[in-house]
């Protein structure tokens, strides 16, 4: 295909040169014929190719190559040492979160113990605070009672001895009769215990 | 038509012309400095300038210039590590200075009234040699007599062999051939493409009425360029991967 398209521009080369009937300096040039196929063309080109590739190719392997090749090595280091740098930072922050719930939960139960404890003693103090003063109470209440039981006593026998003197006097206005007053008295303790 | 006004149609031809810069014979060999030199060695100095100043200063954070020149490093590195394998990778740096400098000189030779290099079958066939010769070279050097093993397919009965070994060392001599020609051809029909069909505008434009329709090729031109951009780029590519190719069968010629 490409040579057909290489026949057709030579032909229509000759054409326009036989055509045209171009100048003797135009004709020079073409004298080989088509450029690309012309022999003494090639030596300067290979001559001048082999010397510049084969430069281009020591400066490609010696020099390029290398340097390029370490810019990519030290990237990639690089970024595997900050991934590296980052995984233990992260470790560590998780290490550090994990130290610090376990430190808060100790002191959450410790502050609760401390809590349950005041509660318990005062909830105990309250309790001998109240017993004591219960205790005192019902003490001071039985020395009352026991007052007014002395009270009621001595009432008591104060009203026996009214009695047992009204009684006498008035026997003795009736009989006009001293009564004893012990044998008063003990008839008065054979009605009351009757 | 008269001649007057085809006077200035141009030579789709004239582009591919060798013209002696500096007149120049060591020992009968002729080295002249011509406009194909000038154009190798920009190739050249735009290779060293990308992979050599755009890296100098070897940051880890790249620059534009730099991540280009470590994009094309990874590309071919990629490229010889999948067709040549691990063993391949010490031909990287040839494989490297082939495909930068055959992809450089064809995008140059794509820019107006630039020289192509890669347009001269002599030094696709210099290439193509050079290649060639470096496969039967180290093919042999590694597995001595073993390197013939490439021309029999294994696992094949005999009676076959017998009509695919002659075929195969065809298609190994013709490894060459084929490179070369591959390269020279789509670059020479590209530029000519171009340049005649830069010549129907000119002739257009000369013939009065006619003249009306000079962008229709124009818009043609524009179109191939961008073909052409492909090609440069792919044939530099296309010429690369066969290098590691044959550089596979030179490591590993029992296939």
């Amino acid at each position: 295909m490409n040579l057909s398209i290489i026949s057709t521009a030579t032909a229509a080369e000759g054409a326009q040169e036989t055509h045209l009937g171009v100048g003797a300096e135009a004709q020079a040039h073409h004298e080989g014929g088509f450029p690309p196929f012309q022999t003494e063309n090639f030596a300067p080109q290979i001559v001048w190719l082999v010397v510049i590739f084969g430069v281009l190719y020591i400066l490609m392997s010696r020099l390029a190559l290398p340097r390029v090749g370490g810019i990519l090595e030290s990237r990639s280091e690089k970024i595997a040492s900050d991934l590296e740098a980052s995984r233990n930072m992260q470790s560590k922050a998780q290490a550090a979160a994990l130290a610090n719930n376990e430190t808060i939960r100790l002191r959450r139960e410790e502050a609760q113990t401390i809590g349950r404890e005041a509660q318990q003693s005062t909830a105990a103090e309250t309790l001998s605070q109240r017993s004591r003063a219960e205790t005192e109470a019902s003490e001071k209440i039985r020395a009352a009672e026991g007052r007014i039981a002395d009270a009621k006593m001595r009432a008591l026998a104060n009203v026996e001895q009214i009695a047992i003197e009204a009684a006498g006097s008035i026997v003795e206005k009736l009989t006009g009769s001293k009564v004893d007053h012990d044998r008063l008295s003990a008839e008065f303790r054979n009605v009351k215990s009757s | 038509m008269t001649p007057e006004e085809t006077v200035s149609a141009p030579n789709p031809i004239e582009q591919f012309e060798l013209h002696r810069i500096f007149p120049l014979e060591i020992s009968g060999i002729e080295t002249s400095f011509t406009n194909a030199s000038l154009y190798m060695l920009l190739a050249a100095l735009g290779v060293v300038g990308l992979m050599v100043a755009a890296t100098s200063r070897k940051s880890i954070v790249p620059g534009r210039m730099q991540a280009l020149a470590e994009m094309l490093y990874e590309f071919v590195a990629n490229m010889v590590r999948q067709t040549a394998g691990k063993e391949g990778m010490k031909f990287f740096p040839f494989v490297f200075s082939l495909f930068s400098f055959i992809l450089i000189a064809n995008l140059i030779g794509l820019v107006p009234y630039s020289y192509s290099v890669t347009s001269q079958i002599v030094v696709t066939f210099a290439f193509a040699a050079l290649v060639i010769t470096l496969v039967v070279a180290y093919g042999v050097y590694r597995n001595g007599f073993g390197f013939l093993r490439l021309f029999v397919p294994h696992g094949v009965p005999l009676p076959v062999l017998v009509v695919l070994v002659p075929i195969e060392i065809i298609s190994f001599l013709s490894r060459p051939v084929s490179l070369s020609v591959r390269l020279f051809a789509n670059i020479l029909a590209g530029h000519i493409t171009l340049a005649v069909f830069g010549g129907f505008v000119m002739m257009l434009l000369a013939s009065g009425g006619w003249s009306l329709l000079a962008p229709v090729p124009l818009l043609a031109i524009v179109a191939l360029y961008a073909l052409e951009l492909l090609v440069a780029c792919l044939q530099a590519f296309v010429f690369s991967v066969l290098t590691c190719v044959y550089l596979n069968d030179a490591i590993h010629p029992g296939h």
